[in-house]
Order: structure tokens, then sequence, then C-alpha cells
């Protein structure tokens, strides 16, 4: 019989009995859903994550010189973060050893970070990053100033206490009002706003504006580190390739300052986007090899589903097969009709499967910052494994029904 | 070629039943020449469905020779059988086993599916094979949709579509009201008249009447085979 005929009769059976051909198939179908939703949402999340994630909490071409890392989501021993702590703190005095020994051309910004509370007219906002840095620290984040301005390298030369506000700590703050030219109160030290940053919106859920920034050098500067020391060197290079001479240098020259002999560690850390995002290459994989276990548990399960409805099948059909044989259908005719029915049962589960894990994927997107992408690849393995599926739990009971013997079966009610 | 369609050689066949040996055959000689009409009677138990089976290569013997047309059928495998049937053998049936999701067309196109037939082709052949029992107007038709009689027709035409060389009817007329039957029965004459080969198993003297040889089985071997005087088909008795 040919394919196309098999594929027809087999597309007839499925639409004869919908409901029963439905529940058949819904566990290739739960399979390939998650299959396909699983695999969009960990390569949106790829998407996200080099992107998003690490242009904005990071920067383009940009890296900073830490105790240790700050974006760490794996397991790390305590001996490494023991280790971390008794390195030495970054101090003024290393960011302007760098500063003055540099000759890629590069921006260079000394900051500071903590969470503190920001206070005007009796009003409180918490839980704000408040950020003492310098002047330049504005262009390596590429920063949109809304209203007002940024400060300049001569406030951070005269200790200014100024402050540019991020966008959501304004409408906290201020409800409406125009924020420039007041005073607000940093753990009581008094700062005049001068700007506000634009709107960046959230990265994971967590808003992005709630930022105060002040100069280095400011009164406020005292809450985030104890004198001369910083939390990190911000270092930004005009493209990748210079990042990279970039990065040598400053680690050499890290090492000249702090005295390291050759073959020592370094006590310091250089955090790129791609070392942050180290991690999430990590998570993903896992996701990855965890995968194929969960979409072959349910594939399993939609395969002794699609045989066992394949079964009832053959039995009820009996009759049909007898006089198939009687009118001149061979065995290998039989056992095609039914493999060939099996996979298309399968196959359709899969597609359909194809189509939920799309919608849960954009779903995901439309609820969640994240931006789901399906993989093109992911819906050839989907159907794959929809064929590979249906043949193989087909290919038993299809054998049941091309072994009958066709005066039984046509005596068969 | 020589005129004989089939011939049967000492044909026996043997059923296990449990611990019991049954013997539904017990040495059965017969032949039968082309454009024959044959009836084969018999009573129950008397072997009348083994020999139809045999007849139709749904089931082979287990001794004697069977020749079908040339070649020995009683030496086939499963899919030389199926391809003997498809090609040489036109079943019609007591219950007419038509599939009731398929359209008429459908059903007489089956065979043809098994034969190898391309679409255009199959389709053609059976419009003309419904055209040839009167049911040319009823062919888009689903078996559920159709009358004892023209579901009937709808078997002969799917048993003549691939034009077989004996036409096999085994009780076509049993699920049938008498009015219908000498319907049926007039399709087999006509069908007798321009060539075919029919053979009909029934055990209805009546029905055997319109066959030009009876052949009467009891237990299990060849009672009588006689010639009949020919009835004028159409004539109501």
């Amino acid at each position: 019989m040919p394919f196309f005929e098999a594929v027809r009769l087999a597309l007839s059976s499925i639409r004869a009995q919908k409901l029963k051909s439905f529940f058949s198939l819904v566990g290739v179908l739960i399979g390939v859903t998650f299959l396909i939703a699983v695999v969009s949402i960990v390569q949106g999340m790829n998407v996200y994550m080099t992107d998003t994630f690490a242009g904005a909490l990071i920067g383009v071409n940009t890296f900073q010189v830490r105790q240790q890392p700050n974006f760490n989501m794996g397991n790390t021993s305590d001996e490494q973060q023991r280790e971390w702590r008794r390195r030495p703190r970054i101090s003024i005095e290393d960011a302007a050893y760098v500063t003055t020994h540099m000759t890629t051309p590069v921006v260079i910004a000394r900051s500071g970070y903590d969470r503190i509370a920001v206070e005007w007219r009796g009003k409180t906002a918490k839980d704000i990053t408040l950020n003492t840095v310098d002047a330049e620290f504005f262009t390596i984040k590429h920063w949109n100033i809304a209203e007002g301005r940024a400060f300049t390298p001569q406030e951070v030369a005269a200790n200014a206490s100024v402050v540019v506000l991020g966008w959501e700590l304004a409408q906290r703050l201020f409800n409406g009002r125009d924020p420039l030219g007041q005073t607000v109160s940093i753990a009581g030290l008094p700062h005049r706003v001068i700007g506000i940053v634009a709107e960046q919106g959230n990265v994971f859920g967590m808003s992005m504006d709630k930022f105060i920034v002040t100069p280095i050098t400011s009164p406020a500067r005292r809450l985030t580190n104890r004198p001369h020391v910083i939390d990190d060197i911000q270092v930004q290079a005009t493209n990748p390739l210079q990042m990279h001479a970039a990065i040598d240098e400053v680690r050499a020259l890290m090492r000249v300052r702090r005295g390291l002999k050759p073959g020592t560690a370094d006590n310091f850390y250089i955090e790129t986007a791609e070392s942050a995002l180290s991690t999430w290459d990590q998570i993903s994989k896992v996701l990855f090899l965890a995968l194929p276990g969960l979409v072959g548990i349910s594939l399993v399960v939609g395969g002794i589903v699609i045989m066992n409805i394949m079964l009832m099948a053959v039995v009820e059909r009996t009759r049909e097969i007898g006089i198939r044989k009687a009118l001149g259908a061979k065995r290998s005719d039989i056992m095609a009709q039914f493999v060939v029915e099996s996979a298309t049962l399968s196959v359709t589960g899969a597609v359909l499967g194809i189509g939920a894990g799309i919608a849960l994927a954009f779903t995901v997107r439309a609820l969640t910052p994240l931006p789901a992408a399906v993989a093109p690849w992911s819906i050839g393995v989907g159907v794959g494994l929809g064929v590979l599926v249906g043949v193989v739990a087909g290919v038993y009971p299809a054998r049941q029904a091309s072994r009958m013997d066709p005066i039984i079966a046509l005596g068969h009610e | 070629m020589s005129d004989v369609i089939i011939k049967l050689e000492g044909i026996t066949r043997e059923y296990v039943m449990g611990s019991e040996r049954v013997l539904a055959l017990r040495g059965v000689d017969l032949e039968i020449r082309r454009n024959e009409y044959v009836a084969i009677m018999g009573p129950s138990g008397s072997g009348k469905s083994t020999m139809m089976n045999m007849l139709g290569c749904l089931d082979t013997p287990s001794g004697g020779r069977y020749w079908l047309n040339g070649h020995e059928a009683s030496q086939m495998k499963d899919d030389e059988l199926a391809r003997v049937r498809n090609k040489e053998i036109g079943f019609v049936f007591q219950t007419f086993n038509l599939l009731a999701r398929a359209t008429a067309l459908a059903n007489v196109e089956l065979p043809l599916v098994y034969a190898g037939a391309s679409g255009r082709d199959r389709r053609r052949r059976a419009e003309q094979a419904l055209e040839r029992v009167g049911l040319g107007e009823r062919m888009h038709h689903k078996p559920n949709e159709l009358s004892g009689g023209q579901r009937q027709r709808v078997a002969i035409a799917r048993a003549l579509v691939n034009n077989p060389s004996i036409l096999l009817a085994d009780e076509p007329t049993g699920n049938l009201d008498s009015t219908t039957s000498e319907e049926i029965m007039r399709v087999f004459g006509a069908l007798h008249s321009q060539g075919q080969t029919v053979v009909i198993v029934t055990h209805e003297p009546d029905i055997a009447a319109h066959a030009h040889r009876v052949v009467v089985l009891r237990d299990g071997r060849v009672d009588s085979d006689r010639a009949t005087p020919p009835r004028a088909t159409g004539v109501a008795a």
C-alpha cells in the first residue's frame, strides 16, 4: 500500500474517534510541549543574559576590578569564599596607579555602593542602591539623563554634595513634583538633586531605576566604604579587541602594584560580562542535561499509551483486518497500515505539542521579562521524536494485526 | 491454457480442537471450468464453509492439491495467497463486509489499492464496476446510507473490480429479503452470461437453483455433482 494512502487512512481513523485519539496522544503532546518550551525559554534566557543582563549590569566592553566576583550564581566552596575575604580590598591608590599607568585608551571610574534609605520631607524610600562614583561612571553606564544633568569631574574634585536619582526613586519621593534643586537626605546627610536618569526597566523583575548616584568624594561616600577603599574600578574600552588588551594591561599593573611574584595567583578579580555569564552557562548546561530525561519519561509513557490504544484498535478492527486480508492485503500491508497509523497519531501529538510549547514560551515571554526564543532545531527534534515514538509503539500491535488468520478475523463480531 | 480454473485433488482439511481432531474435508475432488455457474450446497457441518475458505485461498489444505488458474495454491505461502486472493478471487459475503467508514467508491477501490493501481486508475475502474452493478448514482454514499441490496451490489462491484478468475459468494442472499435476493441473483446471472465464472456457497435450494451445476457436500465429501436444467433468469416463479 502506498505510504500516502496509509497516512490518509490513519488520519481518517483519528478523526473518527477524536476524543480517544486526543487522550492517546496526550503523553507525546506533553513530552514535546516540554521540550519546545524549555528549549525556547533557555534559549531566550541565553539571549537575555547576553544582551540585557550583561549589558545592563556590567556594560558593553566594560570590566570591573574587584576583590571578589559580584555575580556568583553557582556554588562556591567555603574555602574559596575564605580566600576571597582574605584578599585586600581595592583601594583609591590601586585605582590611581592603574589610571596613571594605563596606555590602552579606556574610560576609568572608581565606584563604591551599598543599600541605603533616602529621605525627602518625611518620605522615606528604602532599599535604594547608593553609587558613589567618578563622573566617568555616567559614560560607562550609557545612562540617558531625563532631567537636569549628570555631575562633572569638577564637582567630584570639589567634594560636591550633589546627587542624580534613578527614575523610580524620583517618582517615589517626589510623586510628580520637580525634584531638581530639592535636597534629599541620605542617612542624615543632605544632598542636592541635579538630575534624573531615564527609566531603564527591570532585569529579572528587579527594578533598574531604584538608585541614587553621588560623587565618590561626597559626604555620602562614607556610607559605602572605609576611607581609601572602593568596591571596584570600572574600566571601559572602546571595542572588544581593545577590551582584551585593557584587561591584560590592568591585570599586569595590578600585579606590579600589589607586588605579586610570577606564578602566584591574582589577589583581585576581573569581572567581565563573560565571567558573570559563565555561571549561567553552567545552569543552562544542567537544564539541557536534565531535559532529555524529563522529555524521555513523557515520551515513554506516551509511547506505552499509544501502544495500548493501538492494541485495542487492532482488536476492535479485527473484522476490518479480515476484510482487507480477504481482498488481498499482505502481512506487510496490514503492518504498514497500523505502524503508519500509530506514527500519525504520535506525530499529531508532537505537532500539537510544538504548538503548545511555542504558546507556553510566548506566554512566559508575555508575563515575565524573559524573551523566549523558539529554536528551529527543537521543532525538528519534536517531529522526529513523534515519528520515533509512534513507530516503536506501533510495531507490536501492527505485528499482531498482520498475523491474524483472515478466516477467524472475518468471523469476528 | 486449459479451460479448467479450479482443480481439487484429494483435498483434506483437519482441525485440532482441544484434544480432538476434526476432519472437515475428507478427500474432495472437483473441477470447475471457465464460465461455469456452480452452487456448492450441503447441510451445516458438511464442510461447506471450509470448502469456501479453501477455494478462496483463505485457508490451505492439510492434504491433497489445489490448482487455481494453473497455479498450485496448496503450496503457497501467506503473501502469495494474499496476491492470489487479490488477483484471482472476488469475494461476496453474507454480511457484505464493507468498511463502514468508507464510501461505496472507496470500498470498491480497496482491492486495487492492494494491487498497487494508481489513484486515477483505481477511481476509473471502481466507477465502472459500480456502474456495472447499477450503482453509478450512489457511489459516494457510505454503507449505512444504502439498503441491504445496494450494499451487496457494492460488495459485488468490489469483488469484480480486479477482474478475478472466479466470483466466490458465500450465502450472498442470507441477509436479504426474497425480493432483494432475486435482484442480487439476477446480477450474478447477468455477470455469468458476460463470461464470469461464479461459485456460490449456499444452503438454500432456491438460490442454488440459479446455478447450472450443483455440488452437494456431505460429511466432508462430494455427495452429488450434477448439472441442473438452465433456468431463465429474471422470470419470477
